[in-house]
């Protein structure tokens, strides 16, 4: 299997505080990749570390490497605005754009130039809400206010807005945290749907969602990858003990 | 609860509810005496009051209209001048600037609105003018003077430098309204734009988005503080009962003609007609605050996208 | 990416880059304003400044004479305002914070935010038509209350948000022990959010002592020390813009001392307010 990302030997601290610990992982190509672990355990640190979204935190410092597709994203130089196009995030909570649904998907595509004329724009959009299951649900009011859709809807629309821009990889940090069941099942049959195309890490802390919707499964602690595994047997065959005390609900 | 509780409460509450009733008796004051002591001309020159040009205390004709213009005029070029700064500032202070600056930044913008407006006059009189009248307004006449707005007699006095004068006075007003709200954005708005590779720029254009209505109240509050605004236009602007193109031109505001006027208005119904055009500031500035706050409080109270973010 | 991609790229950074530097020169060039403003105040002031111009009441030009009975009036006429427009202001921010989230509290509230922002000029007005015109002449206490008209709706509202950050545990603790509320809110509430209310005060005050439109009429102007409130009285404010409208070279000179006063107070009261609250909060 061809690994999409490579991180080797990641420190990351914030201020003098260290939040993770020499951390190399190998995120494999159109799979789903989980993360799970106690909160406060870097998990979610370590995601937004894969499209630098912490950059945006003044004390917070990178040091190790990570590579996507062969190319250090840490390196002096590196474009972060492409890197952020090619390396796509849905949030914890969704997070829509006051416009309309419509405008929502299209401005990722507008910002990156990437529509040749009107009717491209059109099909690209419909394209994005499509893949996210959403199209159906919304398609004869596009031009209303995306705070009109349930909080579900409002996600699969964040979904569809990160596909607009045909990143490769999707990062999702406890996608469906705050949604009911129903809500739930559908943006987890929507992963396990997307993987086809696109290489996606998802951070849960539900772990039945994680054995549901993964490939593979990390599990961090105190900002340490604690072990790596096939999901099947990282919830069957732990390697470490702290993971089947985690899974089996001793501690967490 | 012991009896003296409760008697002590009641008594309490009381004393605080006629402090607190003193701001609304206090408005509503203003508005009785301003309506009664300009019942005269409001009687004799009806609407006819706003309309007219002409102002000759001594013919007792009063027409309003070329303070009306004035003030309108000279808070629009203030506004026009100070809401990109404003703006500007806000945005480099809430998005843009290093951490460790956007303190002190925020620091020296309010001492800019601590200045008291006489100051500003002094500075407008002596330092201000005399620049428009050898520099800025030679330049403009040299490469504008075909607009209207560029011609006649270049004295340092008049609307322009009214107009700029009241911009520096907004401007820190305007930029700290808008600051706050910038920062009331939730930052979730902030790293959907960056997550789908939008540059900083960008990212700011969807902040400015959900801020949009506060922004509107800021301008708003901005240009209720320049119509009110009366020591510093009054210094520069040259008091003349005039309604001119040219921003050259010495002109007037209402809160000018009454700061320059009312000491010396004796007889009854020259005192009427300026307490009336201030009344008529009163209800203008009344109702512009009123709508400013409007505004502010509905992204304050997140009747956008703050709520669902 | 393809050539045209590249393009658009490029070109979108640049755009952001030039807005970063357009925000940037925004924010300095309005405080390169502060500065010049400040530094004009400070070059024409000091040279005209002198103990004696500090002491001396106003004489015919080329005289001398200075701002001593100026200085006495502002301080006679703030103290006043002060006096009246700070209990009114405290005991209406303590409502509105502890009882004001009912109709009447929001239209307080709403009318005070209003109130802020109508323009001096027409409170002066009012007071003159309150006062003055009853009175039959100007006085310092018609410019005592005007300025303190002014103070009661700014004072009133930074006390209610400075009594609002006051945790709701403190009270509750207080009330769950038995007090009967006046107390908990005078011995609790009041003294925790105490720095905060004088900041307030210190501040409103600053910004009446800056005030002339409202004194314009009100307090009028005197050429001789007054103590009397029900004489007219003269202020730094209007002196400044008595000299700055003058005629002669002296008086202009004059005006620039008298704000170089009025400004490093107002200044000083700022800085002072700045350091004392960053220690606090």
């Amino acid at each position: 299997m061809q690994s999409k990302i490579s991180i080797s030997n990641l420190d990351f601290y914030y201020g003098k505080t260290q939040a993770l610990f020499d951390i190399s992982m190998e995120i494999p190509e159109r799979q789903v990749v989980a993360f799970i672990g106690p909160s406060g355990c870097g998990k979610s640190t370590f995601l937004r570390t894969l499209n630098r979204m912490n950059d945006t935190i003044p004390i917070a410092r990178a040091e190790g490497v990570v590579k996507i597709d062969g190319e250090n994203i840490y390196a002096p130089g590196t474009d972060v605005v492409a890197l952020r196009r090619k390396v796509g995030m849905v949030f914890q909570k969704s997070n829509p754009f006051p416009k309309s649904i419509f405008e929502n998907v299209a401005y990722g595509i507008r910002i990156n130039g990437l529509h040749k004329n009107k009717a491209d724009l059109q099909e690209r959009v419909e394209k994005a809400l499509r893949d996210a299951a959403l199209l159906n649900e919304v398609k004869d009011r596009l031009n209303s206010s995306a705070f009109g859709l349930s909080g579900g809807q409002q996600q699969r629309l964040c979904i569809a807005r990160a596909l607009a821009v045909q990143p490769e990889v999707i990062l999702m940090d406890e996608p469906a945290s705050a949604l009911d069941p129903i809500a739930t099942q559908k943006i987890e049959e929507l992963v396990v749907e997307l993987k086809k195309q696109y290489s996606i890490v998802i951070v849960t802390h539900n772990m039945q969602q994680a054995s549901r919707v993964s490939d593979k499964t990390a599990f961090f602690m105190l900002g340490k990858l604690i072990e790596f595994n096939p999901t099947q047997k990282m919830f069957t065959n732990p390697d470490e003990r702290l993971t089947e005390d985690y899974i089996t609900g001793r501690f967490g | 609860m012991s009896q003296t509780g409760t008697i002590g409460d009641k008594l309490f509450r009381s004393v605080l509810l006629i402090a607190a009733a003193s701001i609304l008796v206090i408005v509503a004051a203003i508005l009785y005496m301003m309506v009664q002591n300009s019942l005269p001309t409001i009687e004799r020159f009806g609407v006819g009051f706003l309309t007219g040009r002409e102002w000759k205390p001594a013919q007792e004709e009063f027409g309003a209209l070329p303070f009306i213009y004035g003030t309108l005029a000279s808070s629009i070029i203030a506004l026009v001048l100070s809401i990109p700064i404003s703006l500007g500032v806000a945005i480099y202070m809430v998005e843009q600037a290093p951490k460790k600056l956007a303190r002190p930044i925020a620091f020296l913008i309010e001492l800019l609105a601590a200045i008291p407006s006489v100051v500003y006059g002094l500075w407008g009189i002596f330092v201000l003018a005399p620049f428009i009248r050898d520099y800025l307004g030679v330049f403009l006449q040299d490469y504008f003077g075909w607009l209207p707005f560029f011609q006649g007699r270049l004295t340092g006095i008049g609307m322009l430098t009214g107009g700029i004068i009241l911009a520096l006075m907004i401007t820190p007003i305007i930029t700290s309204v808008v600051r706050d709200v910038l920062e009331a954005v939730p930052t979730t708005q902030r790293e959907a734009a960056l997550a789908l590779g939008a540059t900083e720029w960008e990212t700011t254009r969807i902040v400015l988005g959900n801020a949009a209505s506060g922004i509107a109240g800021a301008v708003v509050l901005g240009l209720g503080r320049a119509i009110g605004e009366t020591m510093a236009i009054t210094m520069v602007i040259g008091n003349s009962a005039q309604i001119s193109i040219s921003l050259f031109e010495p002109a007037n505001t209402i809160a000018s003609l009454l700061a320059s006027n009312f000491a010396e208005a004796t007889d009854k119904i020259y005192m009427s007609a300026l307490i009336e055009i201030g009344l008529v500031l009163f209800l203008v500035t009344f109702v512009v605050n009123a709508l400013a706050k409007l505004l502010i409080l509905k992204v304050a109270s997140g009747t956008n996208s703050a709520k669902h973010a | 990416m393809s050539e045209n991609n590249l393009q658009n790229h490029s070109r979108r950074k640049i755009i952001s880059r030039i807005m970063t530097l357009l925000t940037a020169a925004c924010t300095f060039f309005a405080i390169g304003i502060l500065l010049l403003i400040i530094s004009y105040i400070a070059v024409r002031g000091v040279s005209s400044l002198s103990l004696q111009f500090l002491i001396d009441t106003p004489k015919p030009v080329g005289e001398g004479g200075g701002i001593g009975n100026a200085i006495l009036g502002s301080a006679i006429m703030t103290a006043l305002a002060a006096l009246i427009g700070l209990p009114l202001g405290i005991g209406a921010g303590i409502y509105l914070a502890e009882f004001g989230n009912g109709w009447f509290g929001k239209i307080t509230r709403f009318v005070a935010d209003t109130l802020i922002g109508v323009p001096s000029i027409i409170i002066g007005i009012f007071v003159y038509t309150l006062v003055v015109l009853p009175m039959g002449r100007q006085s310092g206490l018609a410019g005592g209350i005007a300025l303190a008209l002014i103070m009661i709706p700014i004072v009133a509202r930074t006390t209610e948000e400075m009594i609002r950050l006051v945790p709701n545990s403190m009270r509750e603790g207080a009330l769950a022990l038995g007090a009967p509320q006046w107390r908990v809110t005078m011995n609790i509430v009041l003294p925790a959010a105490s720095t905060g209310i004088a900041t307030g005060a210190m501040l409103a005050i600053a910004r009446i002592t800056g005030e002339t439109a409202p004194l314009l009429f009100t307090a009028l102007n005197s050429r001789f020390y007054n103590g009397y409130l029900d004489q007219p009285m003269a202020s730094l404010t209007v002196q400044i813009f008595n000299y700055a409208t003058g005629p002669f070279e002296v008086e202009h000179a004059m005006a620039w001392a008298a704000t170089l006063i009025l400004v490093g107070l107002i200044l000083l009261i700022n800085i002072t307010v700045r350091f004392l609250t960053r220690k606090k909060f």
